[in-house]
């Protein structure tokens, strides 16, 4: 089959370069991912307190494991986005890479902030303590830090620009520091806790357990590329609101200047 | 490469010039250490026990008060633009001047260490250690910091914010440096295994630091 | 219910979950709305946009 028309075949990522595009697609997907999103928590909360047995552990305080694992996934998954993302604007100049990192960073924050918040709460009644200097736990701590550099730096720098870029640059960064911070942090770990093997899910995961477990993660990603999707929306509406009222700005000086000169 | 050793040269004769940062930063980490006892109580068996982390940790924030100055008065004078064009690749430009930092800054540091060490009654075999894994470590700590610098260079609150996006990356400097030096005052793990790895972070940040600081740089000079 | 003796942790971790998601998912939308709105205004006054004319991009909220 011969390609007549004029335009080439673009590929997925040099169609959603175009910010209006982007719109016009996200405005379409964003409603169904939050449906499917809101359908599949609601059933997996059905599923953990109505469905699911106790742990012979842990008794009925793993139900909070059905919320602090998915967190824990999606604090790191945000991060990855963020990485992808800094690649895609320093490398390939992808005009809405910088939007989408910029969008990801508070939510993934929040998400490991959930981590950590859930992860404390389900430590008291585990192992009598509110903390605990757990590999995975402290991974968390230190992942939150990153997150808050990234947004700290980029409210830092006035131009706009740049503060994408450098974002970018310490986006990378990070990523590549990270295997390395986890690295250490087990390593770290088992060196002051030789006897006993903490698992935030214990050994091992009984399928009755699983089962809800997946909704969940499954229902909260979604949730998290829709809250993804909104947070560029907004962030694109946001530029062209800037760029408007600049324009807007200049025109009101230059007509002034006419008038006085 | 000339410009290179010449580049790192210059770096050196002017902070050899400015003496006072390095008496500052060595200063302030004498006033870390001492503030330790002082809000810990003067247990010697405690202060032994929690000598090397009270070091290490007051190393790594006596370092930081020293970075901003890597790139800063070159960019005040406008020579940062001139570097970020010139035949040297700013890459290399950026990984001398964090030489330059860790010659006359972060060695510094890590001799003035055991005698610190006298003050937290820190064991006497780990001494070597202690110095060793400073050595093998303070490289990370200027080249990962230099990056840390360039990021910050414009930024308004740029100490404090270099503080809060450098600290994460120097932590597995900080456990690896430790666990060598508790290896050597038998501990669990072996201090091989633990100053190789302390190396290879080191060698790694050789690398990055220099790129990142580079594309930074880069960004804010154009 | 009974979720044990440490019903208050699983309840706490739920409801922490719930106002995190809540305090986002409204800030999300406030911020839309904020920025819509200003949109709306400046184009109201006549501020054209540079790129066509057609809104079709807009639609879908």
């Amino acid at each position: 089959m011969t390609q007549t028309d004029a335009a080439p075949r673009q590929t997925l990522t040099q169609k959603l370069a175009n910010p209006t595009r982007f719109m016009q697609l996200s405005g379409t997907l964003m409603p169904w991912f939050a449906g499917a999103a809101a359908a599949l928590i609601v059933y997996a909360m059905y599923l953990a307190f109505f469905v699911a047995p106790e742990d012979y552990q842990q008794g009925q305080t793993v139900k909070i494991m059905f919320i602090h694992v998915p967190a824990a996934w999606l604090g790191m998954m945000g991060y990855a986005l963020i990485a992808i993302s800094s690649f895609g604007y320093l490398v390939f100049r992808h005009p809405l890479a910088d939007v989408s990192a910029k969008a990801a960073a508070p939510i993934g924050a929040a998400f490991t902030f959930l981590a950590l918040a859930t992860g404390s709460l389900w430590g008291k009644p585990m192992w009598g303590t509110y903390w605990v200097w757990d590999a995975r736990l402290t991974s968390m701590l230190i992942l939150l830090f990153l997150y808050f550099g990234l947004m700290a730096l980029r409210s830092a720098v006035d131009d706009e620009a740049m503060a994408g870029k450098l974002c970018a640059v310490l986006g990378l960064v990070g990523v590549t520091i990270l295997p390395i911070i986890k690295f250490s942090v087990d390593w770290w770990n088992t060196l002051h806790q030789p006897a006993s093997v903490i698992r935030m899910d214990g050994p091992t995961i009984h399928s009755d357990l699983l089962w809800p477990l997946l909704i969940s993660a499954l229902g909260f990603s979604l949730l998290f590329f829709a809250l993804h999707m909104k947070g560029m929306r907004n962030e694109i509406l946001r530029r062209r609101l800037k760029s408007l009222t600049m324009a807007e700005v200049d025109r009101a000086r230059s007509v002034s200047a006419a008038a006085a000169g | 490469m000339t410009t290179f050793w010449t580049l790192l040269k210059r770096d050196l004769l002017l902070q050899a010039r400015e003496g006072g940062a390095l008496g500052t930063a060595l200063g302030f980490y004498l006033i870390v250490v001492t503030m330790m006892p002082l809000g810990l109580g003067p247990d010697l068996n405690l202060l032994s026990r929690i000598a090397p982390g009270v070091l290490w940790i007051a190393l790594l924030l006596s370092a930081l008060l020293s970075l901003p100055r890597i790139f800063e008065a070159d960019d005040e004078d406008g020579s940062l633009e001139v570097m970020a064009t010139g035949e040297l690749p700013l890459e290399l430009a950026a990984a001398a001047k964090a030489l330059a930092h860790w010659i006359s800054t972060g060695i510094p540091l890590a001799l003035l260490a055991p005698v610190l060490g006298l003050l937290l009654n820190l064991e006497l075999r780990a001494y070597p250690a202690l110095v060793a894994t400073m050595l093998a470590g303070t490289p990370a700590i200027s080249f990962l910091g230099s990056a840390g610098a360039a990021l910050t260079l414009r930024a308004r609150r740029g100490g404090l914010l270099l503080a809060l996006l450098v600290l994460p990356l120097y932590i597995p400097t900080l456990i690896f440096g430790i666990a060598a030096i508790s290896a050597a005052t038998g501990g669990p793990s072996g201090f091989q295994a633990s100053f190789l790895i302390l190396a290879a972070i080191s060698l790694f940040s050789l690398v990055v630091g220099p790129f990142a600081a580079a594309a930074a740089i880069r960004f804010q000079t154009q | 219910m009974d979720l044990g003796p440490h019903a208050a942790f699983i309840w706490a971790s739920y409801g922490i979950y719930v106002a995190v998601l809540a305090l986002l998912i409204g800030w999300l939308v406030w911020e839309g709305r904020r920025i819509r709105s200003r949109l709306e205004d400046l184009e109201s006054r006549g501020v054209a946009r540079r790129s066509r004319v057609s809104r079709e991009g807009d639609q879908g909220r």
